[in-house]
């Protein structure tokens, strides 16, 4: 029995949530407790870890919290929100998440894609051997990978390297250079599409070879076959690996914290939504205002979320589901 | 014998079962294509390890070779000299120590021969090329291992993995059976909110959790890290759930019709079947909790003797960043175990990634 991926689950099908309407009978009502009861250590951790820190969240949002409580506590309406939008910081921060975003997503989708759809061809030799070559750096600790790329990008790295063996004299210091920072930060992040490649290439594995045999049958080429059938199929896997890209690229900022030390280096570049956000946490503790830029941040990642669902009604297929 | 004889002066005639042609170009295309991607995915790692064998002064000499080496030297009456690729007059090149430098002529040393004096040599000593020798320095390692107290490191990163791990598969197992095998009101609902808490910024949850840890006086313990992994995560409860989900029913129904209770099946019957789940899942957790950076870097900042592998590797990069060497030392010994664990498991890895689609 094969069951759906969590990349092929729909999360937003009602259909399921129905509660039964009837009585439930006492054997029914036995069997309902015990469920509960196998389940509760996940509402009392959803409750306690989720669920009342998001209010408490949302709650101080109204207040003049900080770590220390020097003013007296006291309920100060929307003026968390009045400084946030007159925060020229935030809003540039926002920017620059934004910006890293732009660049960061289609290279996180479409990358994983490509390598998944050589690895899946049927001329590669090695394929198992690459797959799992390709996975390895997935598994290296945070830290040391960035480590490791903060040495790879650096003036005498292999990558300057390369590129003056290619015969460019003087190529761009990666990570000290305001407008090859991201393109840097985006080589580091390659490192991690290990998981992608697996999703894409068990979603390939997984369409049904009839399909491209009737298109080969419709006259079909390769193009004709990746546009019509691979990429249709595929849609739920792209969608998936599209909403959880955007959620973790809202919250980016702990490999610039790495290796900048939180000081925003190169030009304020790599001063990024979170970063200012966990800096107004945890270095000037400011709960309120942390809260209020969180409680932002978290109602931007639910828009675009809510706008990519809403969208996904027209551009994700799944196969078996109407 | 005989048959390789008869094979070799047949009409060389295509076997009509081998590849056509085009097929064996695009073989070959998309093989160096992929290679090439897969060489330079991996290169980092490569480049970390030899840096790590590497002294301060080869990191610094643009004309080192790759691999870590010395430039060979020779001790001549009790001074040391570096040795050079000299051309002779008569074509030949000789390995030469340089005893004495000059603008137009140097005066060279045969090592092999030093009976023979000096050899006089006419031209720039400064266009000449060095031979090097492969000389890995694995003290760089040592040096490491004593700096910055790594079995301290190693022993917490271990234990806080081994302990949330455990939490994780426990409660992560209760969970998912329950999800799995029960029928109650509200079911679905819950299952789409657990699922849902994927989607949340950390952030949001994040102030009061940590304000209340630090009300609670579990800042700067293990506590924060290790409480909530009793609590199970969405994506652990997926994958164990999605696997109970294909353990036929017959076995615990019958169990249940002697008597046996929820839980007695679960362990009895259920527990016995879904090892290759709860062993995936053990392995991702304990990964996992190695590869957290955040985590400890909030709740044990400024406690270095709790601290795990990750934030005292950051905190050496601090210290010492002049030290190329010493920090993809560090590195290397950071990354070895889970990238050990990876290469012994590496299909447990994929089947889990598969069924929840892990992108953390």
């Amino acid at each position: 029995m094969e069951l759906p991926t969590l990349a092929t689950t729909r999360l937003t099908s009602p259909r399921s949530w129905r509660l039964p309407r009837t009585r439930l009978t006492p054997l029914a009502r036995r069997e309902a407790r015990q469920g509960y009861l196998f389940i509760s250590p996940w509402i009392v951790g959803f409750l306690a870890f989720t669920a009342v820190p998001m209010l408490a969240t949302l709650a101080f949002t109204f207040f003049n919290f900080t770590l220390s409580q020097e003013e007296p506590l006291r309920f100060v309406g929307l003026d968390n929100y009045a400084r946030l939008a007159g925060d020229a910081r935030v809003w540039a921060s926002l920017a620059n998440t934004f910006k890293f975003a732009a660049v960061w997503l289609p290279v996180s989708i479409v990358v994983p894609f490509l390598l998944a759809l050589g690895l899946n061809s049927k001329y590669l030799l090695g394929s198992s051997l690459m797959r799992t070559l390709l996975f390895a750096p997935y598994v290296v600790p945070f830290v040391a990978g960035v480590l490791v790329w903060n040495a790879m990008l650096g003036e005498d790295g292999w990558i300057a390297n390369v590129l003056r063996f290619l015969g460019n004299p003087s190529p761009p210091v990666w990570l000290f250079d305001t407008t090859w920072i991201y393109p840097g930060l985006v080589l580091i992040g390659i490192w991690g599409i290990g998981a992608g490649v697996i999703i894409n290439l068990a979603g390939l594995r997984g369409i049904p070879t009839e399909l491209y045999e009737a298109a080969r049958i419709d006259g079909a080429g390769f193009w004709g076959q990746l546009r019509n059938v691979t990429i249709p199929m595929m849609s739920p896997i792209i969608f998936y690996t599209l909403i959880l890209g955007v959620i973790d690229v809202l919250q980016y900022f702990l490999v610039p914290l790495v290796l900048k030390n939180g000081t925003g280096e190169p030009g304020g570049t790599t001063l990024f939504y979170n970063l200012n956000l966990y800096q107004t946490f945890f270095t000037f503790q400011e709960l309120s205002y942390g809260a209020t830029m969180a409680w932002l941040l978290f109602g931007i990642a639910l828009l675009v979320t809510v706008i990519l669902f809403w969208l996904s009604r027209r551009f994700v297929f799944y196969a078996g589901q109407r | 014998m005989s048959a390789f004889a008869t094979a070799a002066q047949s009409r060389p005639v295509r076997p009509s079962r081998g590849p056509r042609p085009e097929v064996v170009i695009r073989r070959a295309i998309l093989t160096v294509a992929m290679s090439a991607a897969v060489i330079a995915f991996l290169s980092p790692l490569a480049y970390s390890g030899f840096m790590s064998l590497k002294t301060e002064q080869q990191i610094s000499d643009p004309n080192a070779p790759i691999l870590p080496s010395d430039s060979r030297t020779f001790d001549y009456q009790g001074e040391t000299y570096d040795v050079y690729y000299v051309p002779m007059p008569d074509g030949a090149t000789r390995e030469l120590a340089l005893v004495k430098k000059g603008r137009t002529q140097s005066d060279f040393i045969d090592p092999a021969d030093t009976g023979a004096g000096t050899i006089t040599w006419q031209g720039s000593w400064r266009t000449l090329s060095q031979p090097w020798q492969v000389n890995p320095q694995w003290s760089n390692y040592a040096e490491v291992w004593n700096q910055i107290d790594f079995p301290r490191l190693l022993f917490n990163t271990v234990a806080i993995a081994l302990i949330g791990t455990l939490g994780t598969v426990l409660s992560c197992t209760l969970v998912a059976y329950g999800f799995a095998r029960f029928r109650f009101p509200g079911r679905g609902l819950l299952f789409t909110l657990l699922l849902a808490t994927i989607f949340l910024p950390g952030a949001v949850t994040l102030i009061p959790t940590y304000t209340i840890f630090v009300k609670l006086g579990w800042v700067g313990t293990w506590l924060p890290l290790l409480v909530p992994a009793f609590f199970a995560n969405a994506y652990d409860v997926f994958l164990i759930r999605q696997y109970l989900m294909t353990i036929p029913r017959d076995l615990d129904e019958a169990a249940a019709i002697d008597g046996a209770s929820a839980f007695r099946i679960l362990r009895s019957v259920i527990l016995p079947q879904a090892w290759p789940v709860i062993i995936a899942v053990s392995i991702f957790s304990f990964v996992y909790s190695w590869n957290d950076f955040f985590g400890p870097l909030i709740y044990l900042a400024g406690h270095e003797d709790i601290q795990p592998l990750q934030v005292g590797l950051s905190h050496f990069n601090g210290i010492y960043h002049t030290k190329a060497n010493l920090i993809q030392a560090a590195n290397i010994m950071t990354l070895l175990i889970p990238v050990l664990i990876f290469a012994m498991f590496q299909r447990v890895f994929t089947r889990g990634i598969v069924i929840t689609g892990v992108e953390k």
